[in-house]
């Protein structure tokens, strides 16, 4: 058994792969022992492999209903019964927040498949343009980024009407910008480099070298910046929950359990304690594991 | 004449993750006031070699010899700090690219001002006096100009100039010279050379000078080492080089393309041989 | 004949720097032409004014005999290629020698990618045991090697060669000379070699032109450069400067 893991090991780490498979996966491994490396970096992957489980798994894990409520168990405080206690309206808070890490991934998700994107194509479009693009692409940039982001996604909330989608895309709209200057910041390095002159001299469209050759360069360092933007976006997006304009009631958003509960921040601490805790412990997670893929996945330590 | 410096196998390995990289492996040569080159492929040790004498060897690095001795002192044994003042003062180091040994923030002028006054005491407008005169014996011909200017605002050759002039202010005995010209203009090269000489002559100096260019450093020091994958296979008298016996001294010597010589198509290659290596 | 490759007093402008101040040349299909000079000299500017990688502020560059717009098309792309210095900074970091091979295939649409790729690993004496290789795991003169395969996988008539052995070990110079020697005699390439080397240059090329200050020089033979039979002083600094330190 030892033998056939150690044959595939060295298969993996092979100086000369027979196939493009095999390089690329050769690739994966290094980076996944430079990630394993580092411990709070695998703890941190845990802790978002168990959100992931916990929310795929949300109607077994939840020992209660996430919105119906007995009114004459109101304000109970953690015991055996309910582990985390209960609310006012009577609600268990532990299934709430099982069923609110549903809530939390599919902002966290929409936010960084709609942000980063966009970011990335800003950014190497108006890097490698250069000129008027250049100049108008990092004007609007600029813009986005002189106001703070909760103050901005208050603002389109506001104009778009309060909802969790609606929160999605404003945090969103917010979001974009330092992926921007990242992505731009990483193309005027590399615009200038022989490798990109010579996919210039083999004939290749701009369109072609910003899309297949510069953006692969650009991606991993905006992977690990997204991941340690996860927990600003969860926080951004609890605020709004905080202040009623983010995910409705009785939805059992983390942000919105901790508005509800501020009323008896004093007697019953755990209302709000319990989601501030949850969104604690994924921040950090999220946090953890940006460090650990920005040192597995940087770039000059992969090269020599 | 004594010895200036005495290796006696000298060893450098590192330890990395993916296993013990040997670096120098049993280095062992003596120095008087001379010029001794050191040459060898990118990747034989020859800059290890070099740093671990001046001390300068990475952290991670496991450094060791049977003898490390300096005019009588034994460079195995003396603390950090010994090691400092010896580095500032009596052995000094000048690197290809001046570009990443001189402060890019400071002007030049500036720059050899404050070691000159980190070696003594003395008032601001002696010391720039000093210093001009030290760029004006390095040949440069506007010292007033260069004082002035920052590193990045100056030539390759005339940083490395620079750079001189600021190691001699210490007025050291060995000076290790790792490349010191690879990455200037020939005619430039040669000036460079010129001076490094002059102080070999007149200060009574000894020089190791690192190059990968066995041609330039037969032409100008008196013996030259040979490395290969951290070992040295061969030492001679630089005007004997013809003599050489080793395969890979002669190979080196061989693939050059020479002008004038008679035509060689193709040129003829080194023929690696594993047992060189051990 | 027409020539290969003409140049009718080329300048280039950086924002207000003079890199070439009117040079001409040029070079008859299946010559080697080399270019030497002392760096900043506008080596490099000549080779990328021709590939389109540098402002051409006047003057005319002609290919076969015909003009090329400041607008290269995909056929320029086909007939010149370009090899550059620095075997470190000019493979793509995180694309294996696989993909930096087809690439240029793709993108002039060529089929038969798979024997293409086989074939031109092993006319630059790789192998395909260094297909899927990454930069990273190369040495300098096998990126070297991977470089020149990338230039000659379209077939060129013209290559552009930008001091491709300066950063290389003697022994390995060697080994790409002769490789670039071989694939020209094949090909029947025309060669501009760029080098600081005047031996490399005597070596791989029939004429060369000596350059200083963005400006020709002198424009010589090689054997005359053997010979040391240079008319202007300049030549003669360098010659006398390229046998080493005298004392
Ligand atoms: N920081 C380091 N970590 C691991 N190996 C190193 C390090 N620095 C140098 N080496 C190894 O030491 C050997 C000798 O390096 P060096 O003395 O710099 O060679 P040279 O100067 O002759 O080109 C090389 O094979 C290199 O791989
Ligand atoms: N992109 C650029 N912008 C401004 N100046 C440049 C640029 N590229 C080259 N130059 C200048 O043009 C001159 C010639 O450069 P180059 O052709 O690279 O010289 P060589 O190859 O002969 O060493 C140099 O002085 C250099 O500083
Ligand atoms: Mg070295
Ligand atoms: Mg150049």
């Amino acid at each position: 058994m030892s033998d056939v893991a150690m044959s595939r090991r060295e298969w993996l780490l092979s100086e000369r792969p027979q196939s493009r498979l095999q390089a690329r996966l050769g690739r994966a491994y290094m980076s996944w022992q430079r990630f394993a490396a580092n411990r709070l970096a695998l703890i941190g992957l845990a802790i978002i492999i168990m959100l992931l489980l916990v929310a795929a798994f949300a109607p077994v894990l939840a020992p209660y209903s996430p919105v119906a409520g007995d009114l004459r168990q109101g304000l109970k405080p953690p015991g055996w019964e309910h582990w985390m206690g209960t609310d006012d309206q009577g609600r268990d808070i532990l299934s709430r927040i099982i069923y609110g890490s549903r809530l939390t991934l599919y902002v966290v998700v929409l936010v960084a498949i709609l942000a980063a994107p966009i970011g990335l194509l800003v950014g190497t479009v108006a890097g490698y343009a250069g000129g008027w693009i250049d100049t108008v692409l990092s004007r609007i940039t600029d813009i986005f980024l002189a106001f703070p982001k909760l103050i901005l996604a208050l603002a389109f909330v506001a104009a778009l009407g309060p909802g969790i989608e609606n929160a999605v895309i404003a945090i969103a709209i917010t979001s974009w910008p330092p992926y921007a200057r990242i992505a731009r910041a990483e193309t005027l390095t590399v615009r200038n480099s022989d490798y990109i002159a010579a996919v210039r001299l083999m004939g290749a469209s701009p369109a072609r070298i910003v899309v297949r050759h510069i953006m692969p360069l650009c991606i991993s360092s905006l992977i690990v910046r997204v991941t340690l933007d996860m927990a600003g976006i969860i926080l951004t997006a609890a605020g709004l929950g905080f202040l009623g304009l983010g995910a409705q009631p009785p939805l059992p958003e983390w942000g919105a359990m901790i508005a509800s509960g501020r009323r008896f921040i004093l007697d019953q601490w755990w209302v709000a304690a319990m989601p501030g805790m949850a969104i604690l412990i994924v921040s950090l997670g999220f946090n953890l594991l940006g460090d650990g893929l920005r040192d597995a996945l940087d770039p000059r330590g992969a090269g020599q | 004449m004594s010895a200036l410096l005495t290796v006696e196998d000298l060893r450098v390995a590192f330890h990395t993750r993916t296993g013990t990289v040997d670096a120098v492996r049993g280095v062992s040569f003596e120095l008087g006031r001379e010029r001794l080159g050191i040459v060898g492929e990118s990747g034989s040790g020859k800059s290890q070699t070099g740093r671990a004498i001046m001390g300068l060897t990475p952290p991670h690095a496991e450094v060791t010899a049977r003898k490390l001795d300096f005019d009588g002192i034994d460079l195995t044994n003396i603390s950090a700090r010994a090691r400092r003042d010896l580095r500032g003062d009596r052995i000094a180091m000048i690197l290809q690219d001046p570009k990443y040994s001189l402060d890019p923030v400071m002007t030049i002028g500036r720059q050899i001002v404050e070691s000159i006054q980190a070696h003594e005491k003395i008032g601001k407008s002696e010391a720039s006096k000093r210093a001009l005169a030290m760029l004006e014996s390095v040949q440069i011909r506007d010292p007033a100009r260069v004082y002035d200017l920052y590193p990045h605002e100056v030539s390759g050759g005339m940083g490395q100039r620079a750079m001189i002039a600021m190691m001699l202010i210490a007025n050291p005995q060995l000076l290790i010279a790792d490349e010191p010209t690879s990455a200037l203009d020939v005619t430039v090269q040669l000036d460079v050379l010129r001076i490094l000489d002059q102080l070999v002559t007149e200060r009574g100096m000894g020089l190791i000078f690192i190059s990968h260019d066995l041609r330039l450093v037969s032409s100008f020091c008196d013996r030259v080492i040979v490395m290969y994958a951290g070992r040295i296979v061969e030492q001679l008298k630089a005007s004997e080089l013809n003599q050489a016996q080793h395969p890979y001294t002669r190979g080196l010597l061989d693939c050059m393309p020479r002008l004038g010589a008679a035509d060689r198509h193709p040129l003829p290659t080194l023929d690696r041989k594993p047992e060189w290596a051990l | 004949m027409t020539n290969a490759l003409e140049l009718d007093r080329v300048e280039v402008v950086y924002d207000d720097f003079h890199a070439l101040k009117g040079v001409s040349l040029a070079v008859q299909p299946g010559e080697a032409f080399g270019l030497v000079g002392e760096s900043g000299s506008g080596k490099s500017t000549i080779l990328r004014a021709i590939a389109g990688l540098a402002p051409v502020a006047s003057g005319t560059i002609n290919i076969d005999g015909q003009s090329l717009s400041k607008r290269r098309d995909k056929a320029f792309y086909r007939s010149v290629q370009m090899v550059f210095q620095d075997p470190y900074g000019s493979l793509h970091p995180r694309q294996t020698v696989d993909r930096l091979l087809q690439e240029p295939l793709a993108i002039h649409g060529i089929d038969d990618q798979e024997r293409r790729i086989v074939r031109a690993l092993e006319e630059v004496g790789l192998g395909t045991g260094f297909r899927f290789r990454y930069p990273h795991q190369l040495s300098g003169g096998q990126r070297q090697r991977v470089a020149i395969a990338r230039a000659l996988i379209v077939e060129p008539s013209i290559l552009l060669l930008d001091e491709p052995t300066s950063a290389l070990d003697a022994s390995v110079q060697a080994e790409v000379l002769n490789l670039l020697e071989t694939v020209r005699k094949a090909r029947k390439l025309t060669f501009l070699l760029v080098s600081h080397d005047l031996a490399v240059v005597a070596h791989m090329c029939d004429r060369l032109m000596v350059m200083q200050h963005g400006e020709e020089v002198e424009q010589l033979l090689s054997t005359e450069l053997s010979a040391r039979k240079a008319r202007q002083p300049y030549t003669q600094k360098l010659i006398e400067a390229s046998t080493g330190f005298r004392r």
